[in-house]
């Protein structure tokens, strides 16, 4: 029994990995950049959520929308004024104004909201299923987590595959120049990805935060780091695979935790890494590429 | 061009000049105390709350000078974003500013890298919330005005034995956090000592701690029904909204840390009905001196209740401005005379603050003043029986 209830604790937290990881993946695998303020835009979406839910009165739903509306506007605006400049630059370049960026949220946010911490109201009201006399407790957040997890997985799949939109993505992300010449805007693509990318975001906070109710100024990096790992763990650029890695972070995390020692769990959960990526480079479900030399 | 630069160069250096001359004539009537603390960062809650302390206790203390004359103090804060190094270059700051007497730091981790500079300097150092052992035990002149850790834990291990001799105990601490271990340390030895009943001990660290729902579980697996929390509130209240997610339902029972808990905004504070906690400093205490600091430090800072780490260090100032006055200190006395001087002060007087009557400091500057315990109810501490 108890190890099933750990199952569904790492089912919980990878869950949400699994969602931060999706916008990772989403925004590596067409910008060829890794967004290292992604974890930062998970904060800020929760703490618009927070405070129109506690501050406005609305409903939750509501907050969830106003949330994914703001994130990607500043998704874009980030963007626009962050990573475009440098859209020819070395990719170290980007990498470092993407850490940049990263700092510069998190201490707007602890000026705007203070340092101090806050604690979000879960968003989901219906109350926890009890089996075996409460001896195996299922929250609500598990299942919701899930579900949406699941849903944007499968969105987000037909996207990239069926529209135009799409399409243009793809394109995009094989070869930026060819796809410009083909005549698609390739700024507008970019521009676009992240749009969905940070809208993506906000979802994931207000989730991550109903399942972890800390809301603090830093409450995105250390989720949105075991994210990256989730994203890369899976194969960083393929959309299942982001959702695999998180789901399989989050139970091996919480495993180590019970089983192995709170202490080590994250050195088990990297260790897990170095070995897949040892036997499979380009991580479970990646796209083994040959460079052409 | 070149004539003009070399002008306003020279302007430059004979405003230095004078700059210097005012730092250097210190007025015989103004003592200078300097502080470093976390005042942006992941700890600026901290930092905050005792700068805002000592400015009131310092605001008081000169007005009643300029009224009746007296000894008043000049303070100076600088931040530390609660890190070693920052903390060193702080107080280095404070120390060519003039500063006799400091005030610092605030987190343990900080004032560990801090203390032994100031030991050799020979600045007296008082620190109003930086609670490891090591901090005490620097040197001979430094202070503390918070419990030493392992002591607090010991205290607790007692409180929890007289008042819940049958529990089954489970224990959450933070392994990565100086005062979390610290406090689990003393607590364990006693525990063993009293015979408590300990079932289950975990434990996260800073880069878990997002994540404790395993914890949980496992102290309700081990069927603990008395769960000791020596942590921050900030992952308490993230403890208890778990619990009560998975209808699990101990006593818990928390440290000094675990002040503030009532003040999370968004945390729903039923949660919190009969959490025992461990403080020296009750905001809703009746007595004069509280109210009168508790309205002065909301009305500076847009309401806000203050924590025990403020009342800590308003009776830092108080502590060291009455130590100054009984040995005769004042703006000209050398940093180095100041600390000797208080060190004797220090060793020998008994001080009545905010935080506790009848205080006193041991050869090492570990304080002593009675442990309170309290219990929630109904959203307000009780004082336990």
């Amino acid at each position: 029994m108890q190890i099933l209830q750990y199952f569904i604790n790492g089912i919980s937290i990878g869950a949400v990995y699994a969602i931060i990881a999706l916008g990772y993946t989403m925004v590596y695998g067409i910008a060829k950049m890794l967004n290292f303020a992604h974890g930062d835009i998970i904060m800020v979406g929760a703490y618009i959520s927070f405070c129109v839910t506690n501050y406005l009165g609305l409903p939750a739903i509501v907050s969830v929308v106003i949330s994914m509306a703001v994130c990607t506007v500043l998704g874009i605006v980030i963007e626009g004024l962050a990573y475009k400049p440098l859209r020819g630059a070395p990719s170290l370049a980007v990498l470092i104004t993407a850490i940049g960026v990263s700092y510069f949220l998190q201490n707007a946010a602890q000026l705007i909201w203070s340092s101090s911490a806050k604690n979000f109201t879960s968003i989901v009201t219906f109350a926890p299923i009890r089996l075996f006399d409460g001896k195996l407790v299922v929250t609500g957040e598990v299942l919701v987590t899930v579900l949406v997890s699941v849903v944007v997985m499968f969105a987000l799949t037909w996207f990239t595959g069926s529209t135009r939109t799409g399409k243009a993505m793809r394109a995009v992300s094989e070869d930026q120049d060819a796809a410009q010449l083909m005549g698609i805007n390739v700024n507008r693509t970019i521009s676009t990805t992240f749009a969905i990318g940070s809208a993506l975001a906000a979802v994931a906070g207000v989730l991550l935060c109903s399942t972890v109710p800390t809301l603090q100024p830093t409450t995105g990096s250390m989720p949105g780091i075991r994210a990256f790992t989730a994203a890369v763990l899976g194969g960083i650029g393929s959309i299942p695979g982001a959702m695999l890695g998180g789901i399989l972070i989050g139970i091996i995390e919480t495993f180590a935790k019970a089983y192995i020692s709170t202490q080590f769990s994250d050195a088990v959960v990297f260790s897990v890494l170095i070995i897949i990526l040892l036997v499979k480079p380009a991580g479970l479900l990646g796209k083994q590429v040959q460079e052409k030399v | 061009m070149k004539k003009v630069f070399a002008m306003l160069l020279a302007a430059v250096m004979v405003a230095a000049l004078f700059a210097g001359c005012g730092a250097g004539s210190a007025d015989a009537n103004t003592i200078k105390i300097g502080m470093t603390g976390p005042l942006t960062g992941d700890a600026a809650i901290y930092g905050t709350a005792v700068k805002n302390g000592i400015e009131i206790a310092v605001a008081e203390i000169n007005e009643k000078a300029k009224a009746e004359g007296g000894l008043k103090i000049e303070f100076k804060a600088e931040d530390d974003e609660a890190d070693g190094e920052k903390a060193v270059s702080g107080y280095n700051v404070l120390k060519d500013w003039g500063m006799q007497v400091f005030i610092g730091t605030v987190t343990s981790g900080a004032c560990n890298a801090v203390a032994p500079g100031a030991v050799a300097d020979q600045m007296f150092l008082l620190t109003p919330s930086a609670s490891s052992a090591e901090v005490a035990m620097a040197g001979a002149s430094t202070f503390q005005m918070c419990f030493t850790d392992p002591n607090q834990g010991a205290s607790a291990a007692e409180v929890i034995s007289l008042n819940w001799a049958d529990a089954t105990i489970g224990v959450i601490y933070d392994s990565s956090d100086d005062y979390s271990s610290g406090l689990y340390e003393g607590f364990k030895a006693k525990a063993g000592e009293l015979g408590l009943n300990v079932v289950c001990e975990t434990s996260f660290t800073k880069d878990t701690k997002s994540d404790l729902s395993t914890q949980v579980t496992q102290c309700k697996d081990a069927g603990a029904d008395l769960v000791f929390l020596p942590i921050y509130y900030t992952e308490a209240s993230q403890i208890l909204t778990y619990a009560n997610k998975i209808g699990y339902a101990p006593t818990f029972f928390g440290c000094d840390g675990m002040d503030g808990i009532l003040g999370v905004e968004g945390f729903n504070t039923a949660l919190a009905e009969g959490l025992a906690l461990m403080t020296p400093f009750d905001a809703n205490a009746t007595n004069e001196a509280t109210q009168s600091f508790v309205a002065k430090y909301m009305e500076n800072n847009n309401g806000q209740v203050p924590n025990q780490f403020a009342a800590d260090a308003y009776d830092c100032v108080y502590a060291v401005y009455k130590a100054c006055v009984a040995a005769g200190i004042d703006g000209k006395t050398p940093a180095v005379d100041a600390c000797a001087a208080l060190v004797k002060q220090f060793g020998s007087m008994t001080f009545d603050g905010l935080t506790g009557s009848g205080m006193t400091w041991d050869a090492n500057g570990m304080i002593s003043k009675a442990p309170a315990a309290v219990v929630i109810e109904n959203g307000i501490y009780v004082p336990m029986g």
